[in-house]
């Protein structure tokens, strides 16, 4: 299997404040976050707001730089890239955004809208630009005379698949989305994430699949990584990290998903409190806070992510909590 | 669904359906009928007036118009304090004030676009320089401002139409930067970079189409301000020089005679009234028919 995408202990921090008086803060937004991610493969990063999930996506297609790590794109190095080869880089990887509202020029015709990228990188002519767009329009489901429709006459789910046809146009290895399916209806939301692996059949796409809805990344994920306040500190198989989630926050999140069925229901403790502060973060493990395992060590020795079975964790008492 | 709709329901050509949704707002309408009028008057002004708008007519000093005692029908709408046809001189004035508002908002609206289009994809030190010194420009009374930069380049027409361009820029500046910060952070701009767009072409062809409304109705308020302030500079003797019969120069010079002969005073005033309430509907009109969000 081809790697398409590989992050090394990748970094982003951000100065903040300062001003006149000030003292600056640095915000570790992404701190460390490794992963590898192959053709034909989803690899979702779960995590809630503020744990850096969308500054990952951000880095993942080249719009920002990462401040430490390294992020190969196709086996290619994006650190020392120049304008042109991050331009190039850029390509490979397309997005699709949450908010379908947002992420389409309103004053655009579908059918420009998914001609531009073939326009910008002068690919084909007009006619080839067009026949193009309307073969990418009947593989995500929309109809021919849709072409020359603005995208307020689309419902939610409709400009969703305008977004996923926009950024499949240019032939992209690696697909962000990021949170793709969290402004739709839970029924449209299941005929995009279908949408979305037949796709990847079909054009042996990777995905980095960014939610923080468990029952979806339930359904499309291959991979899971959990990211607590920019740090990872579960990553595994979705069947390991679903049976058996060894970190007390991973098991947070699980028994915070809604369940129908009264017997699948855990009794956890619900998570209390708020993430702690990215610019003060507490010195041990930043979970620590919140975590009702939580030990005097935990508070004072930053857990590192290890080995644990299948999985990835970083917590001292992974075995026993697990 | 049958095979007949799925191939292209016909979509009509874009300047029928602009028209289409302009044409639903009468006022909008209206204002482009007094606008088309005003033009066609303006532009064939040597055939539609009936004297020569310098012409000095010694025997009709201040005659009333011409449906009132003491009127003549020569004078459709009276002479004014040195014998000149008000009506023959506002035929030219509408030629004058036309090109001084087209003038002062193109010149304007274009720098203040590219300006604020400019500081906002630059940012840091260069969007700093630039609106602090808008800030600067804004700072001063506008009318004093004008006066301070005609005195500088010395009074004719042309310079005061450069003054109040420079007078206008800051508003044009500031919304076309405002506009476009909002628009840059929105996801579509995003896609578009990633699809390798340059800069230039974000700017011009992603985010500038979506700041145009706000823009078009500054420029369509700013068109009647500008006729305005040229008008006023114009009275001060910085603006458009005797006997050059421009609408605000003819108003000021009829100041003292407004007890005496109303029509002297009334007529280019309600000249600048018409015309600038006709850009301002057409203004109106044409935003909404631009933007697609209000189209049904």
């Amino acid at each position: 299997m081809t790697l398409l995408m590989e992050a090394r202990d990748l970094r982003r921090h951000y100065p903040v404040g300062g001003g006149l008086f000030g003292r600056k803060g640095l915000v570790k937004a992404v701190d460390g976050v490794s992963f590898r991610l192959a053709a034909g493969r989803t690899l979702a990063i779960v995590g809630e707001s503020g744990s850096g999930k969308s500054t990952i996506a951000r880095m993942a297609t080249v719009m920002e730089p990462p401040t430490g790590g390294e992020l190969f794109i196709d086996g290619k190095p994006t650190a020392n890239a120049d304008a042109t080869g991050r331009r190039n880089l850029r390509l490979a990887v397309q997005m699709v955004f949450q908010n379908p509202y947002g992420s389409l020029n309103p004053r655009k015709t579908v059918g420009s809208i998914l001609m531009e990228p073939l326009a910008i990188n002068k690919r084909g002519n007009r006619a080839e630009r067009e026949a193009a767009a309307r073969a990418m329009m009947a593989k995500v489901g929309l109809r021919q005379d849709q072409f020359g429709r603005y995208p307020h006459m689309f419902s939610g789910g409709q400009r969703q698949r305008i977004a996923i046809a926009r950024a499949l146009m240019l032939n992209p290895r690696v697909v962000v989305a990021d949170e793709p399916v969290s402004a739709l209806d839970v029924s449209i939301q299941a005929q995009v994430l279908n949408l979305m692996m037949d796709l990847q059949e079909e054009l042996g796409l990777a995905y980095l699949f960014i939610s923080h809805d468990l029952s979806v990344v339930r359904h499309i994920a291959d991979e899971v990584l959990v990211l607590y306040l920019g740090r990872p500190v579960e990553q595994a198989a979705k069947a390991d990290i679903f049976a058996r989630p060894r970190h007390p926050y991973t098991q947070a999140l699980l028994a915070a998903t809604p369940s129908v069925d009264p017997a699948q229901r855990q009794r956890t403790t619900p998570v209390r409190g708020e993430l702690p502060s990215p610019l003060n973060p507490p010195p041990g493990c930043a979970f620590a806070s919140r975590c009702p395992h939580a030990q005097p060590r935990c508070t004072a020795d930053m857990p590192a992510l290890r080995q644990v079975g299948a999985a990835l964790v970083a917590c001292h008492f992974a075995e026993t909590v697990g | 669904m049958s095979a007949s709709t799925d191939t292209a329901v016909a979509v009509p050509s874009a300047l029928r359906l602009f028209w289409r949704s302009f044409a639903e707002n009468r006022g909008a309408v209206v204002g482009l009928a007094i606008m088309l009028l005003l033009i066609v008057v303006a532009a064939l002004a040597d055939v539609t007036a009936p004297h020569s708008p310098i012409e000095q007519f010694r025997d009709h000093f201040l005659t009333p118009p011409s449906w009132s005692p003491g009127g003549t029908s020569a004078f459709l709408l009276g002479t004014d304090d040195v014998g000149r046809d008000i009506f023959a001189r506002l035929i030219y004035g509408a030629r004058l004030s036309l090109v001084i508002g087209l003038s002062v908002v193109a010149l304007s609206l274009g720098a203040g676009t590219v300006l604020g289009l400019t500081t906002a994809f630059a940012g840091g030190i260069v969007d700093t320089v630039i609106m602090r010194l808008m800030d600067i420009l804004l700072v001063f009374p506008s009318l004093l401002l004008a006066i301070v930069i005609v005195a500088i380049l010395g009074p004719s027409l042309t310079n005061a139409m450069i003054a109040v361009a420079i007078v206008a820029l800051p508003n044009y500046t500031r919304l076309a930067r405002a506009s476009a910060l909002s628009e840059m952070s929105r996801d579509y701009v995003t896609a578009s970079r990633s699809a390798g767009a340059s800069t230039l072409r974000l700017m011009f062809s992603a985010v500038l189409p979506n700041c145009t409304a706000p823009l078009i109705v500054q420029a369509s308020l700013g068109f009647s301000s500008a006729i305005l302030d040229a008008a006023a500079l114009g009275f001060l003797g910085l603006g458009a020089q005797p006997p050059t019969p421009e609408w605000g120069t003819m108003l000021a010079g009829a100041l003292q005679y407004y007890q005496r002969a109303w029509w002297v005073l009334t007529f280019p005033g309600v000249s600048i009234l018409v015309t600038v309430l006709a850009f301002n509907l057409f203004g109106d009109g044409l935003r909404d028919a631009l933007d697609p969000k209000l189209k049904r």
